[in-house]
């Protein structure tokens, strides 16, 4: 039987601790909206998500006023475009964009993943297509989000590709130059992007997914830092079984939303994706959580070895609450997005390179990060080639999604408004990465890639 | 179905008998109720029984939130499984 103490500690969870489901995301395969005419094709694909996707948002709605926990978001994500767009006789992919953003709408889905192409050994003809629609299609849509995976552990980098996303992400910029590069925003680039995150805006669904799919985000940052206060000064053993305990709390709640959702929806339910994802809101961040462990501010010496534990242990927590785990499951550090991150990039303590080096330990990669707008298009290809050398030797998902504002240089601040928040320009290095980038080709996968 | 009505706020007269006869004209059967003052505050936790509720949910949810506005009290109704699967395996 429920006692009075546990159930209060929930409610001042969701109330005072800004505890909720981060999202709700339906998977849809567009594979079978393949068609030579793409007129026909977006139809397809227009019909088809608005039919798989018509009730999402009011189940989620029902669900969150009868379970009492809000569920910020509720998303769409779809088969990587360039598969299905490779299909159609166009040399223009943006309709297919304007077509996910019509569905979106209409459904009223908060965004939609899946403008994405796959092309970590290679790219085809359709994805070198897509990618380069990129700039015009996340301006000339809303809710649209783009992913492109340059690299993994078993097929190495794609140094043509990461040259070629430097340059997309500064024409992105760009193209939405008079909303502050607001499209950037929207726009990830992966190396073991992993095919059932349910996180913007690096959502997509995956080749090899079921025809849909419910997939569920869980949050919960500001829970962590309120367990982590009791335990003042105790050894980081007694640090890391809070977090656990905590995580496995949080995680049980994703677990049953989760399974209800796929209940309502009729639609498989596929996995809890267990992250501690902040918000721009006091009390919800990721940095606080680090600096409640004894740090004076987020990015000075022990935040990596902060972050590892919190990450490992998120995992371990959730790992048993849920049937089903999956995602990119661990600590998230987008710097515009969290309260913390922004004070501390602020003060200067939280510089770049100190982000490549937590994004080793946490669970994806440099993000949200605004960088002076003049920097060179090789120097954003060469930052996503470290990262994706990152991911690729350490086996994990690694990604960047950087915001080079048209205009901005250090010390002004970006602002996206809403879940995006605000970000100080951190200054990049001046020193020229051109020529390493002009060589193209790529780099080989590791020697651990060889394990069969 | 089972849920759980929580009420935060300051104490006043007829708090438990406005909430009860809320409940009553839902049809809304109460199974257990546990009451304190927490830090001067009125809380109150109830487990009722919602299978034979004459409105549904959301109705019942928002009859209960306006109720709670009347009387400067917040007021909620959730389902008890959100409860189960954070505290007990």
């Amino acid at each position: 039987m429920l006692n009075q103490k546990e159930i209060l500690s929930t409610i001042e969870m969701i109330d005072q601790q800004h505890l909720d489901i981060r999202t709700i995301t339906m998977g849809i395969s567009l594979l079978s909206c393949c068609d030579p005419d793409p007129e026909r094709a977006c139809g397809k694909i227009y019909e088809k998500i608005c039919r798989y996707a018509e009730k999402l948002v009011k189940t989620g709605r029902d669900i969150e006023g009868e379970f009492g926990i809000p569920i910020v978001n509720k998303r769409i994500s779809v088969t990587p475009m360039a598969m299905v767009a490779g299909a159609s006789e166009t040399e223009d992919c943006v309709p297919f964009a304007v077509a996910l953003d019509r569905a979106a709408k209409t459904c009223g889905v908060d965004f939609i993943g899946g403008y994405s192409a796959l092309v970590q050994k290679g790219m085809t003809a359709a994805d070198r297509k897509l990618i380069r629609s990129i700039p015009e299609a996340l301006a000339r849509t809303e809710l649209v989000c783009a992913s492109v995976n340059v690299g993994s552990t078993r097929a190495g980098i794609n140094m043509d590709a990461a040259a070629l996303m430097g340059r997309i992400v500064k024409e992105t910029a760009g193209a939405t130059a008079d909303r502050e590069g607001l499209g950037c925003a929207k726009l990830v680039v992966f190396c073991n992007a992993v095919e059932d995150n349910p996180f913007m805006a690096g959502a997509f669904h995956g080749p090899g997914e079921a025809e849909k799919v419910i997939n569920v985000g869980v949050s919960g940052p500001g829970v962590v830092h309120h367990a982590l206060q009791a335990v003042k000064g105790q050894p980081f053993d007694v640090v890391a079984e809070t977090v656990k305990k905590t995580a496995f709390r949080i995680t049980r709640m994703g677990q049953l939303v989760a399974q209800e959702a796929s209940r309502r929806l009729d639609t498989p339910f596929g996995i809890v994706d267990l992250s501690l994802a902040p918000t721009p809101a006091v009390g919800d961040s990721v940095a606080r959580i680090l600096e409640e462990m004894g740090l004076e501010t987020c990015g000075t010496h022990g935040t990596t070895a902060a972050l590892a534990l919190l990450n490992d242990a998120v995992k371990k927590g959730g790992v048993m609450a849920s049937s089903s785990v999956g995602g990119l499951s661990g600590a998230f550090i987008p710097v515009s997005e969290d309260e913390g991150m922004i004070a501390a990039a602020r003060s200067g303590t939280l510089c770049l390179d100190k982000l490549e080096a937590m994004t080793c330990v946490c669970s994806v990669g440099l993000d949200m990060i605004a960088i002076p707008g003049d920097t060179p298009a090789e120097t954003i290809a060469a930052i996503i080639a470290d990262e994706a050398a990152i991911g690729m030797v350490n086996n994990k998902t690694t990604a960047v999604r950087l915001l080079p504002s048209p205009g901005k240089t250090v010390g002004d601040t970006v602002e996206m408004g809403g879940l995006l928040g605000s970000a100080p320009v951190m200054p990049v290095h001046g020193e020229s990465s051109a020529d390493f980038i002009a060589r193209g080709g790529r780099i080989p996968a590791p020697l651990h890639s060889l394990r069969n | 179905m089972n849920a759980i009505v929580t009420v935060v706020g300051r104490d006043r007269v007829g708090i438990i008998a406005a909430i009860c006869n809320r409940l009553a004209s839902h049809n809304v059967n109460i199974l257990d109720i546990s009451q304190t003052i927490l830090q001067g505050s009125f809380t109150m936790v109830m487990a009722v029984d919602v299978s034979a509720a004459t409105a549904s949910f959301g109705e019942l949810s928002a009859s209960l939130t306006d109720l709670g506005r009347e009387m400067g009290l917040s007021i909620r109704i959730q389902r008890e499984e959100i409860f189960n699967a954070m505290h007990t395996i």
